[in-house]
């Protein structure tokens, strides 16, 4: 143990006391309504304040710990904190179980790190290891692919993992569009949703007023989407990177407010409903056709089945998303591409090397509109019924979150963190309640421990030959 | 006349608020140039620990409304510095030197942790803070209107205007405001001639979260209902003021307050106040096409 021992209990305690002053009021006193009369009452909850407490400070002491190389006695720490965590020992409540048992996780994980971290290090510079991280970079892709598109066909596929597949891959799409704006060109959008609010009502609002089909408004709602971009971004793009980010969230909240009150047009709160459902050369989906349409069995006599809608829809965003990733991917090598991440790594150069900034800037960002145009016009046509409670910013949020955990500029990165943050939830339900605690813990840990992402790609895509590998721009 | 005077002062009312919470956005991004994107959470945490604040006293049974006042603002004010002490220590200051963005992000991520925070702890329902002050003063009728002034937009106006003369009193004349302006000028000469910068930014965002704190309070105390989402809106809007102030100026920030207030509430009393918070975003965005260092702010010279 040695003589610092002192010193580090010192520490966790002085933690323990921040947290229990963080915690006293908000955590502590729980305010809770009595009736219908006004006023509230106190529901106590010290016992829980104070677990919570202990377990910040056996949990410091633990990583501190771990950080001064005493690797036994934290491992024992977070063995103790681990063993509460998932014992039936009867904390107040499931909350406490996680937060105490996770604790005890990170300790142990802190504790292991280093070797764990030389360990691969070492694996992945070793020669073997090289051509193995080669060869799963190239196929990784390649074999999630094959899996998104055997999806529907396995046994397994029901309603329900269908409409998860539906619902990640439309993340994946708004993922890979807004990856092009903040990855690849460096611009910091909180307000993509706003983009995504406009193909989606232009789809919504033309299939309903004007009858027009899925697919001749899907490339009208990626010209509207970026056209507003385009506007939007026209004047706004010279700004710096955090007045960008703080402009675009007003923007985002300028469209959901006019959505809501502009009632003549978009019918305001109580949102569009009875939008039409996309189109197999001509036929629906369901089970009997509108007047002027047949319906997807009639035209090829494959008896009506309700999943059949959800695999078609699971296909046509499988589509566009890789489409999505392709025009990425190529327009990487394209010398705006270039111009793009050449940008984002040093704008002055830029300047210097006769680059107009603007310009470059407005092409990411509406393209990047449209592709959430796109994506926009895909769910109004999923969902069938749209409102302005469906582009919050909190949707933003999360589309960023998905960027930036995947490694700004990653595309893989993209797929797994939205398998990460989408699927993940919803399949434990259990976490519904805490899963914007989570997202926002990671946004914050991933930005403190590893700001290029899990899996990072913030290279430019194309380098001079001689230029060292990962030498800073 | 006596419906524009009356609007008058709800909009300097107002306006006191939003200049509180802005004064935070503006002394971290002069003193570390990041939008603390969490400020408007502070308050919101600020607003709660009040509530909360003013239930205990009426539990306590202190029945005299300035003492409560006084008890609750200390305490607020004291609790809601430790949450900026350590969203800068835990979620900001391991990221100084990391790419620009960084921050930022971090920030939002902050941001979302406090208010699901407070959402899980205390429920999502609004939350009724009940009457501490009432009563007003009429100040004169006419056109059979009467415009009146209450104690409690006095006691906020006063509050603000107090706060503010010693804010800028201790950036101006203290030590800490002189290690502060330092650190704005040139982070790396400061730390060479002895200016603890760590200590020092920690400091500001402790005075800029205690003043959110005081916002929140006030909040509370005007509108009288609050609940977990109060921070987002609020916090842009305070950071349009630093912007419209130009961010970086103590005195902007208040000025720039002080307009949100006046144009947020005047035009939803001569317009329409389903599109007030629109107004207040395109002036956002107008002040930072035409006028990024806003009105009282110094041009920002990029180097390289």
């Amino acid at each position: 143990m040695g003589p610092r021992l002192p010193a580090l209990l010192k520490d966790a305690a002085l933690t323990a006391f921040v947290a229990a002053a963080l915690g006293l009021f908000i955590v502590g006193f729980r305010t809770v309504d009595i009736g219908s009369t006004k006023g509230l009452s106190f529901d106590y909850q010290f016992v829980d304040l104070a677990i919570a407490v202990a377990a910040i400070f056996v949990g410091r002491l633990g990583l501190s710990m771990a950080a001064e190389g005493q690797r036994w006695p934290a491992l024992i720490l977070g063995g103790i904190l681990g063993v509460v965590g998932v014992s039936s020992v009867n904390l107040p409540s499931t909350f406490l179980h996680w937060f105490v048992g996770l604790a005890g996780l990170l300790v142990i994980g802190r504790t292991l790190w280093p070797s764990a971290d030389r360990a691969l290090s070492r694996a992945r510079q070793s020669p073997g290891g090289r051509t193995v991280g080669r060869i799963g970079a190239r196929w990784l892709g390649g074999i999630l692919l094959a899996c998104a598109f055997l999806m529907p066909m396995m046994p397994f596929a029901d309603q329900k993992t269908m409409d998860l597949g539906v619902l990640i891959l439309t993340y994946v799409m708004l993922g890979w569009g807004l990856n092009i704006v903040v990855g690849l060109a460096g611009l910091l959008d909180l307000g993509y949703v706003a983009f995504y609010a406009v193909g989606a009502y232009s789809y919504a609002l033309l299939s309903t007023q004007y009858g027009l089909g899925f697919w001749s408004v899907l490339p009208l709602a990626g010209a509207f989407a970026a056209t507003f971009g385009l506007v939007l971004g026209f004047p706004v793009l010279r700004l710096r990177g955090d007045y960008l980010a703080i402009v675009t969230l007003g923007f985002g909240e300028i469209i959901r407010l006019v959505l809501i009150n502009w009632v003549d047009l978009t019918n305001g709160p109580a949102g569009v409903g009875d939008i039409p459902g996309p189109t197999l050369f001509g036929a629906v989906f369901a089970e009997t056709a509108p007047p002027g349409h047949r319906t997807f069995s009639q035209m090829t006599g494959i008896p009506f089945d309700g999943t059949q809608r959800l695999i078609f829809l699971y296909y046509i965003i499988l589509g566009l998303a890789l489409i999505t990733n392709l025009f990425a991917l190529r327009m990487r090598r394209l010398p705006v591409g270039r111009a793009w991440e050449a940008l984002r790594e040093d704008e002055i150069a830029c300047r210097a090397l006769g680059l107009n900034p603007t310009n470059i800037k407005l092409t990411a960002f509406a393209i990047g509109a449209m592709f959430a145009g796109f994506a926009g016009s895909f769910f109004a046509a999923k969902q069938r019924f749209i409102s302005p409670e469906s582009f919050v910013f909190i949707e933003s949020a999360i589309i960023l979150a998905i960027v930036v955990l995947g490694g700004m500029g990653s595309q893989i990165g993209v797929v797994l963190a939205a398998v990460l943050l989408i699927g993940l939830p919803e399949w434990f339900r259990d976490l519904g309640n805490y899963r914007m605690l989570v997202f926002g813990l990671a946004m914050v840990l991933i930005m403190v421990f590893r700001p290029r992402g899990l899996i990072a790609h913030r290279e430019p895509s194309v380098r001079l030959h001689a230029a060292p590998p990962g030498g800073g721009g | 006349m006596a419906y524009f005077s009356q609007q008058l002062i709800n909009a300097i009312t107002l306006g006191a608020i939003y200049g509180l919470i802005a004064i935070g956005y503006t002394m971290v991004y002069g003193i570390i140039g990041m939008i603390n994107f969490a400020h408007g959470e502070v308050f919101m945490i600020g607003a709660f620990i009040s509530l909360i604040g003013f239930m205990i006293c009426s539990l306590l049974g202190i029945g005299s409304a300035p003492l409560a006042i006084l008890l609750v603002l200390l305490l607020a004010m004291a609790f809601t510095a430790v949450y900026g002490w350590a969203i800068e220590r835990l979620a900001y200051r391991p990221l100084r030197g990391s790419f620009r963005l960084a921050p930022l992000i971090s920030a939002i991520g902050v941001s979302i942790v406090l208010q699901n925070y407070v959402q899980l702890a205390q429920g999502a329902r609004p939350k009724p803070g009940g009457q501490i002050v009432s009563g007003g003063y009429n100040l004169f009728s006419a056109d059979g209107f009467d415009v009146r002034v209450t104690w409690l937009q006095i006691i906020i106006v006063a509050v603000t205007l107090v706060l503010m003369t010693g804010f800028t009193w201790v950036i101006a004349r203290t030590p800490l405001g002189r290690q502060q302006r330092a650190c704005e000028q040139d982070m790396k000469m400061a730390a060479l001639l002895g200016v603890n910068v760590n200590k020092t930014i920690s400091l500001t965002f402790v005075m800029g979260a205690a003043l959110a704190a005081v916002a929140g309070m006030l909040f509370l105390m005007y509108y009288g209902v609050i609940d977990f989402f109060i921070g987002f809106l609020a916090g842009i809007k305070a950071f349009t003021a630093a912007v419209l102030g130009g961010i970086g100026s103590l005195p902007g920030a208040m000025l720039g307050g002080l307009l949100i207030g006046l144009i947020e509430v005047f035009w939803a009393g001569y317009f329409s106040s389903e599109y007030k918070d629109v107004a207040v975003f395109a002036i956002l965005v107008l002040v930072l096409i035409f006028r990024p260092t806003g009105l009282l702010g110094k041009p920002e010279i990029e180097k390289v």
